[in-house]
């Protein structure tokens, strides 16, 4: 192979006297925290799939809704009844929104230009994370107020007095949940980088496993004994019957949380802020 | 202004880029030229933050990437126009690109003019763009910023003609302004054509560098004859050194280091028509690169 000759000599100036448009440029500000927050919010919405998944919780919150208001015996038409209807589309579709909000940006790769736009992995991944939770906060308030607005429909087709019997504690305890639920889904996403990976984690985690470990738990005594320690989809799930009040409870939820949420999304994260870009 | 120094990439026991070490200047166009799976992507993407190195440095305006508060503003790059969100369309893209750069709504309508994509095809899905709108897209988006470098992995990709021609001129005229401009291509005469300065990459390694004219500046000789042979027997036994062209086509002449006059002379001594008869210059620099593809081709079959 030839190779000719290298010329550092050729570093002269510039064209000649051509003024630069470009020198002497102030450095930038540096970007804030709430634009990049706004940005990802605005990232989980702005594409088909993001724009269907949005829509398919509002359509399947309002047919809910009207299910309960038709079929529902009328003791039933109660505000957690409309609650817990509307509730349960979103607990299954928020998560499934953190984890694109995570994998596209390998899986459609335009992780190429967010991450060049935003050269600090770690700054988009958290405003990522603060999107999903304020997506799952705003979420359940949503869900909130489609089931008032049913509750207050059912009972007036009812000719009854509308029965609020969800409490602010409950309604804490459902959040959480729901919360914990999109973490479950981040958590995926970043662990493995891929769109259908990670939904079908997820769809095995929530749909497969629960039945499964139901299954041992009634058969086996031993299980059943030590599942609130192990399994963190049923002590997630307690959270939905309202606020546990005793210690023991939060000390299996931490534990849970930690072996299963925490410690998989640092090894994850870990791993993703030094994987290359392609 | 970007320094690349001593920059390495080691994947298992391939070196993919081998200690490369340029500069792209401002007021320059700075073509970086390697045949595929050279390393130039590699080495682009490791300016960009996207690949840690190995070893070695990259800076930006004196900065190393990652140091740069807001890139957007300073360094526009394109490193893969494919590389969108297919369900978001190409207005939502610039959109998204020039709120996280803190810019103006207006500026995604002044790019989207720039790169001549319409009202229509902006609102469009990146999915059902064609490459060479997905070009356009993409360099909108390393322009939006009005950044004073521009870094383009093989923009001219999916371009027609037009298309090519459009994005030479904003190109030279961006370093014309005093900006920076370093782009890489496989094709030799892309690089020919725009670039002020040339890095010559293969395997990884930088095998030459300098401007244009150092780099296309030969002092042999060209000439073609309907009979070759016998003109490149006289010239070697008037003590010239010859070498075919191409061994395997007759018709793309001989090099000599004779000079123009002299090799004249030696046809019209020996009675041999010419056809033509010229300075080589840029022989060298093709010679080079055509080894260089054809080496990566071997290695490609075998």
């Amino acid at each position: 192979m030839t190779t000719l000759t290298t010329s550092p000599s050729a570093a002269a100036a510039a064209p000649g006297g051509t003024p630069s448009a470009y020198a002497d440029r102030a450095a930038p500000a540096p970007i804030p925290f709430a634009r990049l927050l706004k940005v990802e919010l605005r990232k989980m919405f702005d594409t088909r799939s993001g724009l269907w998944l949005m829509a398919s919780i509002g359509i399947l919150a309002a047919l809910a809704s009207a299910a309960v208001v038709l079929w529902a015996p009328d003791d039933q038409v109660t505000y957690e009844t409309f609650a817990a209807a509307v509730g349960f589309p979103m607990a299954v579709l928020l998560p499934v929104i953190a984890v694109l909000s995570v994998t596209s940006e390998w899986s459609q790769r335009n992780g190429l230009t967010t991450f060049t736009l935003v050269p600090h992995r770690g700054r988009v991944i958290t405003a990522k994370a603060a999107g999903a939770l304020v997506v799952a906060v705003a979420g359940m308030l949503v869900a909130a107020a489609v089931g008032v607005v049913g509750n207050l429909v059912g009972s007036a087709l009812n000719g009854t007095d509308a029965i609020w019997d969800v409490s602010v504690s409950d309604f804490t305890a459902i959040v959480l949940a729901n919360v914990l639920g999109v973490f479950l889904g981040f958590m995926l996403g970043a662990v493995l980088r891929s769109s259908p990976a990670a939904l079908v984690g997820y769809l095995v985690i929530s749909f497969v496993l629960v039945p499964l470990t139901m299954t041992l738990a009634a058969a086996q005594q031993w299980f059943a004994d030590i599942q609130p320690w192990v399994d963190w989809n049923f002590t997630q799930s307690q959270l939905f019957e309202g606020l546990p009040t005793d210690g023991e409870y939060w000390a299996q939820l931490g534990v849970t949380t930690t072996v299963w949420l925490l410690l998989p999304l640092t090894w994850g994260l870990w791993r993703l802020v030094r994987a290359e870009v392609k | 202004m970007i320094e690349i120094h001593e920059l390495t990439k080691r994947y298992g026991d391939h070196l993919a880029v081998d200690h490369v070490t340029f500069s792209a200047r401002p007021g320059r166009v700075t073509g970086f030229l390697g045949p595929n799976g050279a390393g130039k992507s590699t080495s682009l993407r490791i300016l960009a933050g996207l690949t840690p190195a190995t070893s070695g440095t990259a800076s930006v305006l004196g900065r190393r990437y990652a140091d740069l508060p807001n890139p957007g503003l300073e360094i526009g790059v394109l490193l893969d126009a494919s590389a969108q969100h297919a369900g978001r369309t190409g207005r939502e893209v610039l959109r998204v690109a020039a709120e996280t750069m803190g810019l103006p709504r207006a500026r995604v309508a002044e790019m989207l003019d720039l790169v001549s994509l319409t009202e229509q095809e902006a609102g469009r899905r990146v999915r059902d763009y064609s490459l060479g709108m997905r070009q356009r897209l993409g360099l909108a988006t390393a322009l939006l910023g009005d950044p004073a470098v521009l870094v383009l992995d093989e923009p001219a990709n999916g371009l027609d003609p037009a298309g090519i021609r459009w994005m030479r001129d904003l190109l030279r005229d961006h370093a014309r302004r005093g900006g920076t401009v370093l782009l890489s291509s496989h094709l030799l005469h892309e690089i020919e054509v725009i670039a002020d300065d040339i890095v010559v990459i293969g395997h990884g390694r930088v095998v030459a560098q300098g401007t244009k004219e150092e780099l296309l500046h030969d002092d042999r000789t060209l000439v073609r004859a309907p009979e070759v042979g016998a003109l490149a027997v006289a010239l070697t036994a008037a003590g010239w050194t010859v070498e075919r062209v191409d061994p395997a086509d007759p018709t793309a002449g001989l090099r000599t280091d004779a000079s123009l006059a002299t090799t004249g002379q030696v046809a019209l001594a020996a009675g041999l028509p010419l056809l033509e008869l010229r300075a080589a210059d840029g022989a060298g620099l093709e010679e080079m690169f055509l080894q260089l593809t054809a080496d990566t081709q071997r290695e490609a079959a075998a």
